[in-house]
């Protein structure tokens, strides 16, 4: 596929949009695609887009390793490899007419933006919304705009480590404020993605407001190289995180996640 | 001075303290109001209080040369601020200003040391709420150190 | 139905299956054993066995000439359906874009001669994973449809065998997937083989060589061959509740011993006929002009395996060699609904250091059993 667009968001993190030509490339909110840049290689990557407009498709991608870098060097014109999409899918139908809480920050907010998307779109289908989103800094928040417009029909409630004292908005790690965004526990879903030890965190506060297990949702990131369940890399326990996830109900992934080196 | 009860009542600090220490408390309790980037304590002024919120914003900085001041926490409503009333040298260790109008309740340490010192058991029952506070926010500037550490940019 | 054939007609058998196609099947060469090419019964190794343990195996000379009174190398028939390393796609850099050539899968027909019933076990494990999953593999696939099977049942287990104990071995089921079934017997200088045939082709070859239908007394004596060599077998694996066992023990002080002596050279991934992980690299030309992208086989014990951005997911060699062994016998269950292990034992005799399979999983059963794990 053709790039686009390249758009810097913060240092070292960029946005891609690719052009999936006339057939579109239909996804589901939480889906990834193996993107592969020329003699470089194949990562996975999130798709970032939002899921009613096929016709752009769109990662964020950090440039962290050889290709991620390789693919933050892409320029519009530029053609890159892409098959996809893989995996499962934020539950965003299962959960109409609930209360909705996302939990999340830094890079975190590219997997869940499309199911931001969706429930932006259909905003009357779901009940309270909350996009909690914590970055290191202000400058690292990603899709600033888009936050902005967001916050006409959602609660967005960004938070950061630390910041200069124009900052409106949270200062310290977002597991800090869950307890602050007063959920009807019987009500919400949450909906989480960031490192294993900061969701672990986040999930203790979800529980301490009397979320269950079962309605926290989370994506997981391992070694996917294939796709397809068959290059084993990316194995948890008996679940291979590119077939079975990246997103798991919480309940269906506890015991693993509390295995260590798993 | 009694109309504060119900206030102090329903604090998320004071929840579930037993009422005959409530109305002990309310005694200490003081009703203020902070305007927009109004300065509430600055670092090394004597801490003879604390505060609970009500409703609004608090922002804790470090004034830092060279950046200025760093906002490293902020506080809304249902937290409180200022521990340092109960430990030496009872200094403020931060700056605490308003971030936007904000209501809160001003409890006088020096009022409380003398009432804890009589009765052990309210001094426990503040000291666990207090506890519970302080080690939470150790938590959690744990988990940011952690995140420093998890985060993996290029310093380009 | 079985027929039976003599050692001195052996070569008319082989004669027929080169019609299908190329014959691979056990031969040494150059004092080394492994799955090469036959043309005539004359390359098998004749009068040879094998003498296994951990970490050890030796060709040994036998006083009979039997062909087949051994049990497996280090090749298992993974090597042909899942070469270790095979071109994907070749890749060519245009003015804008590049283009992308996927590579061909082989055609070429062949016959596998002398599959033991735990790489008969193995086959159709890897069946499982790479034909009958939602996403089949091509090239294993085609590979598979080209192959003839003939199978050969164990009368000679070594010491490093315990396919008894997972129902694998040494004879092979009629249920199995094979075209041709043999058994070797040599009795009071008698030397003939029992045929049966497991499909349409492996019979159409019994009718085209007008085999005589075995005698009863034939039957029974090979059967009890068979039956002798699973009494004789090295190694057993208690196989209640293993699943259970391995998710329960996953903080076992076992692993740190074993972690000790593990190299984590991934041999046991190697020879093991059923590890399917595998990884996809890129080979660039100078010019930068052309690529090739690769698939080799991968190994859970390389560091690499786990990788996230940031480190790996398992870094101790605790992790690793736990992986390795849970995946295998515990989750591959969960996976695929059968043991990822036949019991072959070629882990324990191609480990530079013997570590031993069984004998991991029977110390941590016994200090499970006695409540001591974690």
């Amino acid at each position: 596929m053709t790039v686009s667009k390249v758009e810097k968001e913060t240092r070292g993190t960029f946005t891609l949009e690719l052009d999936p030509g006339e057939s579109g490339f239909p996804f589901l909110p939480g889906q990834f695609n193996m993107l592969y840049v020329f003699g470089n290689g194949e990562v996975p990557i999130s798709i970032s887009g939002d899921p009613e407009r096929p016709d752009i498709l769109v990662h964020t991608v950090r440039a962290v390793g050889k290709v991620s870098k390789a693919l933050c060097r892409l320029r519009p014109g530029d053609v890159l490899g892409v098959r996809g999409p893989y995996g499962s899918s934020w539950p965003v139908d299962a959960c109409r007419e609930r209360d909705i809480l996302f939990v999340t920050g830094g890079l975190g907010l590219a997997p869940l933006r499309p199911a931001v998307f969706h429930i932006f779109n259909h905003r009357r289908d779901y009940g309270k919304v909350i996009l909690l989103y914590g970055a290191r800094s202000p400058d690292r928040l990603l899709y600033t705009k888009e936050l902005e417009t967001w916050s006409r029909a959602l609660r967005v409630e960004p938070a950061v480590g630390s910041a200069g004292p124009d900052w409106k908005g949270h200062v310290g790690i977002v597991t800090n404020f869950i307890a602050r965004m007063d959920c009807d526990p019987a009500q919400t879903k949450a909906m989480i993605c960031s490192s294993e030890s900061m969701m672990r965190s986040m999930i203790s506060e979800l529980n301490l407001l009397g979320i269950p297990d079962r309605e926290i949702h989370l994506t997981l990131e391992r070694n996917m190289k294939c796709g397809l369940g068959l290059c084993g890399h990316c194995q948890l326990g008996p679940t291979f995180v590119c077939k079975n996830g990246p997103v798991y109900s919480y309940d269906r992934v506890k015991e693993l996640l509390a295995k260590r080196e798993l | 001075m009694h109309d504060l009860l119900p206030f102090l009542a329903e604090h998320d600090f004071f929840k579930d303290l037993d009422e005959k220490y409530l109305s002990l408390l309310v005694g200490c309790a003081k009703n203020v109001r902070f305007e927009p980037e109004q300065v509430i304590h600055r670092e090394g002024e004597p801490a003879d209080e604390f505060y609970l919120i009500r409703k609004g914003k608090v922002r804790v900085e470090i004034h830092s040369t060279g950046i200025g001041p760093v906002v490293i926490q902020t506080l809304t409503d249902g937290d409180v601020f200022g521990s340092n009333w109960l430990i030496p040298p009872y200094k403020w260790l931060f700056d605490y200003r308003a971030v936007e109008r904000t209501r809160a309740l001003s409890m006088d340490g020096k009022c409380l040391r003398g009432k804890c010192d009589e009765d052990h058991d309210l001094g426990y029952a503040l000291m666990m709420r207090f506890s519970q506070v302080l080690s939470k926010r150790l938590y959690m500037t744990r988990m940011q150190l952690l995140l420093e550490l998890e985060s993996f940019e290029d310093d380009e | 139905m079985h027929f039976i054939i003599e050692r001195e007609n052996l070569d008319r058998l082989l004669a027929a299956l080169q019609e299908h196609g190329r014959i691979i099947g056990p031969r040494i060469t150059e004092n080394t054993f492994g799955h090469r090419d036959i043309a005539s019964s004359q390359d098998f190794p004749a009068g040879w066995t094998f003498e296994q343990d951990g970490g050890f195996f030796r060709l040994r000379q036998r006083r009979d000439p039997s062909l087949f009174a051994y049990t497996v190398g280090q090749d298992s028939w993974k090597k042909e359906l899942y070469p270790p390393r095979s071109r994907l796609l070749s890749l060519q850099k245009t003015e804008s874009s590049f283009s992308v050539t996927p590579e061909k899968s082989s055609s070429e027909k062949v016959v596998f001669f002398g599959v033991r019933p735990c790489d008969l076990a193995a086959i159709q494990i890897q069946d499982i994973i790479l034909i009958q999953g939602p996403f089949a593999d091509p090239e294993y696939s085609r590979r598979r449809e080209n192959a003839m099977i003939v199978a050969i049942e164990c009368t000679q287990p070594a010491a490093t065998c315990f396919c008894a104990s997972l129902g694998t071995g040494p004879g092979i089921s009629s249920s199995s997937d094979y075209d041709l079934a043999l058994t070797e017997v040599l009795d009071d200088g008698l030397h003939y083989f029992l045929v049966r045939a497991g499909t349409e082709q492996g019979r159409a070859v019994i009718a085209g060589l007008g085999l005589a239908e075995a005698p009863e007394q034939n039957i029974i004596r090979a059967e009890n061959l068979v039956q002798e060599a699973a009494s004789r077998m090295g190694r057993t694996m208690d196989q209640k509740g293993i699943k259970q066992l391995l998710y329960d023990n996953h903080e076992h002080p076992r692993w740190d011993q074993v972690a000790r002596r593990c190299l984590t050279c991934g041999n046991c991934t190697q020879v093991c006929p059923t590890c399917f992980c595998h990884s996809v690299y890129d080979r660039v030309s100078l010019s930068g002009k052309e690529a090739e992208r690769f698939r080799s086989w991968d190994s859970c014990f390389l560091l690499d395996h786990s990788y996230i951005h940031g480190g790996s997911v398992r870094v101790s060699s605790r992790s690793r060699y736990r992986q390795w062994i849970t995946h295998k016998l515990a989750s591959w269950i969960d996976q695929f609904k059968v043991s990822g292990c036949v019991g072959c034992g070629r882990c324990i005799t191609w480990c530079p250091v013997g570590i031993d399979i069984t004998e991991e999983i029977q110390a941590i059963r016994q200090s499970d059993e006695r409540g001591c794990n974690a």
